[in-house]
């Protein structure tokens, strides 16, 4: 029978009409702006609408999201801002579109390089997102930020003051990795003291067998 | 690769000896026979790919070319060396057709002559460009150093943005005596004179005259920017010529500036809808280089992702081709939920949505994070067969859709392999040619799925497979993620740097839109010496004129729909 066809397609569309209503008075007005509503929408069964009514409700950014990069400061004892970084450089080369700069700090006395960066640069606008400095930085400092909110009337560059974040905000949007990482590098610092104590220990048993 | 007995053409062909390198030599004199009895002789009935080596230290040009048999097996590769001065090279688009595209590629980005090619104008820079971009001593607008990384970034950063390097005006290289005001578009004039003119006299005697029409580039069908330039009779294509490029940004030069993992994220940004394929094309090739394995699991992950990323490609296709259709958004926006859902997925386990840089060599970025296996198999268990089958039952049977698209866009066994058509255009066409059987990659041979295949050719058939493809797809995902084993994700460790043996090699895989492929040439160093994308969007569109022609100027949208291209991919 011609027709048949569009009324079936007819039919899919009612249907999901339909849903949406019918979701609604089930959920009885949770649907929208909670938690599990939207958990609810952007799982396997939702039906109905799908929308999410941004920025009212925004979705939960999974924990491996990745927008544009930040440097991790851990916090010293009375607040002081102890940069993980170490201008080793790794990430600028690494960086496809080449778009961080860095400086190494020059030591004020002899005016030789220090692992530190007296400026960092990343040129926001140019970076593509892609992750690849966050990992291959070997001292866990540049990570990448979960805040997506970063929409500007001129041009976005970063400068060491606007990149840095406590290593307690990155705990909090990576909990996985910063756990992992916290403890892959204990272990290597403990095969390090260990390493050194074994060297000590030997040390000391060669100059006691000396003064035998 | 087998080896084959050329010996009746004597010296003119001969097995390339290079280290790292595969294939034979022809010379250029011979070209056109040695391509006519490889064709009817040897069975290689398909060539997929051709392109440019710009090998300056040597003062010669090679031209690659990649033959296949649509029967299935490995490809043949064969070359033709020419003097850099005196680049001229046989166009083979009379035994190829589908060589067309390509070799226009060769010329406006390398400058190599193909004699005999009907057409060769510049196909993705405009007429007025001075120079050929993938030169070896050709150098861009904002150029800095010749590879990656540059050293003004460290230690000292010596801060400056690219734009206020090069002001603007300064950074596009004119022709001498460039002038503007005075410069007749010499390319448009030979576009037009390449669609054939003509004049019909009906029988009362009444003249009419051809008409040339432009849809585009701003067109909302075309999905882009892209241009086609269509001759009529009345409402009746005549003929029709794509014009593309408008996103061109030298993909390929890029490329070869890159570091070979700086490439990985670029690859996204080829079909920005399927960047996982894209990753797996590029990661294939440099493993061949490299001659590293890949772990169980990753190679499981591989797949999965990829198959994902089909699921979500046919889905975007599908909803978008209604559209062009005219059933406006209903369609696409129920196809881009489930896309949605898919890209869920991506996100928790990329990062990313849609660029997600998720291959390494020899592994991948990252595990699988906790609970996102579960996701996929509530997806494809459950929310994905149900989904497909009532996009079918929306759409399959719709009156409207099958009057529009039955019998209309013919595209013939032949003529789709004559034009290298590729994926579910090829296989819409009665070409049961898959690379995943044909030629299988990764783990690919040990599932059970078929290859859909569907023999009309016509539009509507271009559309059923896909819905044909995102059930066999879903068939993989359902044997993947019961039988993806614990264990490594990387083979060694991850390196961001590495010296590369020197040679070539040639990745394909079945991309969602057909067969992508990336030729790469090493010259030992950390950057690539050449990389070139076999795009299956941009050569798909070489039966796109035959296709139209004798059609309603409004059925191009559909044909056009019906290739699904993503300009991101075809102008490169
Ligand atoms: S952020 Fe990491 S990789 Fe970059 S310079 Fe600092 S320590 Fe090195
Ligand atoms: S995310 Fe990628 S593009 Fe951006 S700064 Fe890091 S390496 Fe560079």
């Amino acid at each position: 029978m011609y027709g048949k066809g569009l009324l079936k397609g007819l039919g899919v569309t009612l249907k999901r009409f339909a849903d949406t209503y019918l979701d609604d008075i089930k959920w009885m007005g949770k649907r929208y702006y909670t938690a599990e509503g939207l958990a609810h929408r952007s799982s396997k069964d939702a039906k109905g609408i799908f929308t999410v009514q941004y920025p009212e409700e925004k979705l939960p950014v999974p924990e491996e999201f990745r927008y544009v990069p930040f440097l991790v400061y851990d916090e010293g004892e009375d607040g002081e801002i102890l940069n993980r970084c170490t201008a080793c450089g790794i990430c600028s080369k690494v960086c496809p579109p080449q778009c961080i700069w860095i400086e190494r700090a020059l030591d004020p006395k002899t005016q030789r390089p220090i692992q530190e960066p007296s400026q960092f640069i990343i040129d926001v606008d140019i970076c593509m997102n892609c992750g690849l400095c966050a990992e291959f930085c070997p001292f866990d400092s540049i990570k990448m930020d979960h805040d997506y909110e970063i929409a500007s009337y001129g041009r976005t560059v970063h400068h060491l003051d606007d990149l840095l974040k406590p290593a307690s905000y990155y705990d909090e949007i990576r909990p996985v990795n910063s756990t992992r990482e916290a403890a892959a590098r204990k272990e290597a610092e403990e095969a390090k003291a260990a390493k050194k104590a074994a060297r000590e220990a030997k040390a000391a048993a060669r100059a006691a067998a000396k003064t035998d | 690769m087998t080896t084959l007995d050329f010996s009746r053409f004597g010296t003119s062909v001969a097995v390339d000896e290079r280290e790292g390198y595969e294939g034979y030599l022809v010379s250029a004199d011979k070209l056109v026979e040695f391509a006519t009895a490889l064709r009817d002789e040897y069975g290689y009935d398909y060539l997929s790919s051709v392109t440019g080596v710009d090998y300056i230290a040597e003062e010669k040009f090679e031209v690659v070319y990649h033959a296949y048999k649509t029967i299935g097996g490995a490809e043949l590769v064969f070359k033709v060396q020419v003097a850099r001065d005196k680049a001229e090279v046989p166009s083979l688009i009379d035994i190829y057709p589908g060589a067309d595209f390509q070799e226009r590629e060769a010329w406006d980005l390398l400058g190599i002559k193909f004699t005999g090619h009907p057409d060769l104008r510049r196909i993705l820079l405009w007429e007025g460009f001075e120079g050929h971009p993938l030169r070896k001593d050709w150098q861009e607008a904002y150029y800095e150093e010749d590879i990656k990384p540059f050293k003004s970034r460290w230690p000292k950063a010596e801060y400056t943005r690219a734009e206020a390097q090069n002001p603007y005006g300064a950074n596009v290289k004119y022709p001498d005596q460039f002038d503007p005001e005075k410069w007749v578009p010499e390319g448009e004039d030979a576009l037009y004179g390449s669609l054939a003119k003509y004049e019909t006299t009906d029988e009362s005697g009444l003249k009419t005259d051809h008409l040339t029409v432009n849809l585009g580039p701003q067109h909302p069908s075309t999905h882009g920017v892209f241009r086609i330039a269509a001759t009529l009779d009345g409402e009746t294509i005549m003929n029709l010529k794509p014009v593309m490029g408008y996103l061109h940004r030298n993909h390929e030069k890029i490329g070869e500036r890159n570091t070979y993992l700086q490439n990985m994220p670029f690859t996204d940004r080829l079909d920005y809808l399927s960047s996982l394929s894209n990753n797996f094309g590029y990661a294939l090739a440099v493993e061949k280089l490299l001659n590293i394995e890949v772990p169980e699991r990753a190679e499981y992950i591989r797949v999965i992702m990829a198959e994902l990323t089909r699921i979500q490609n046919h889905l975007f296709a599908i909803g978008m081709f209604l559209n062009d259709l005219g059933a406006f958004f209903t369609p696409s926006l129920y196809a881009i939920e489930e896309r949605e859902l898919v890209l869920d997925i991506f996100e928790m386990v990329t990062g990313s949505r849609m660029m997600c840089n998720y291959f390494r060599f020899g592994g991948l970025a990252r595990d699988l994070p906790a609970g996102s296996l579960q996701k996929i198999k509530d997806l494809v268990f459950d929310r994905l067969p149900r989904k497909t089958d009532e996009m079918d039952r929306f759409l399959s049977e719709n009156e409207i859709l099958r009057s529009r698209t039955v019998g209309q866009g013919y595209l013939s066994t032949e003529d789709a392999i004559k034009y290298a058509s590729a994926g579910p255009v090829l296989r819409a066409s009665g070409v049961p040619y898959d690379i995943r059987r044909a030629a299988p990659y990764s783990i690919y041979d040990r599932f059970d799925f078929n290859v859909a295949v569907r023999y009309n050719g016509d539009i509507y058939d271009r559309y059923i497979i896909r819905l044909d493809e995102i059930r066999e797809s879903i068939k993989i995902l359902q044997q993947a993620v019961e039988q993806i084993p614990e264990g490594e994700i990387q083979t060694g460790k991850p390196r961001y740097q590495m010296k590369v043996p020197a040679g070539e090699a040639y990745g394909r895989v079945e991309g969602p839109k057909g067969e992508l492929g990336f030729y790469l040439v090493s010259d030992g160093k950390g950057n690539p010496y050449r990389y070139h994308v076999r795009a299956p969007s941009f050569i798909n569109l070489t039966a796109f004129g035959p296709m139209c022609k004798g059609l309603k100027i409004a059925d191009v949208v559909a044909v056009l729909g019906s290739i699904d291209i993503v300009l991101g991919e075809t102008d490169r």
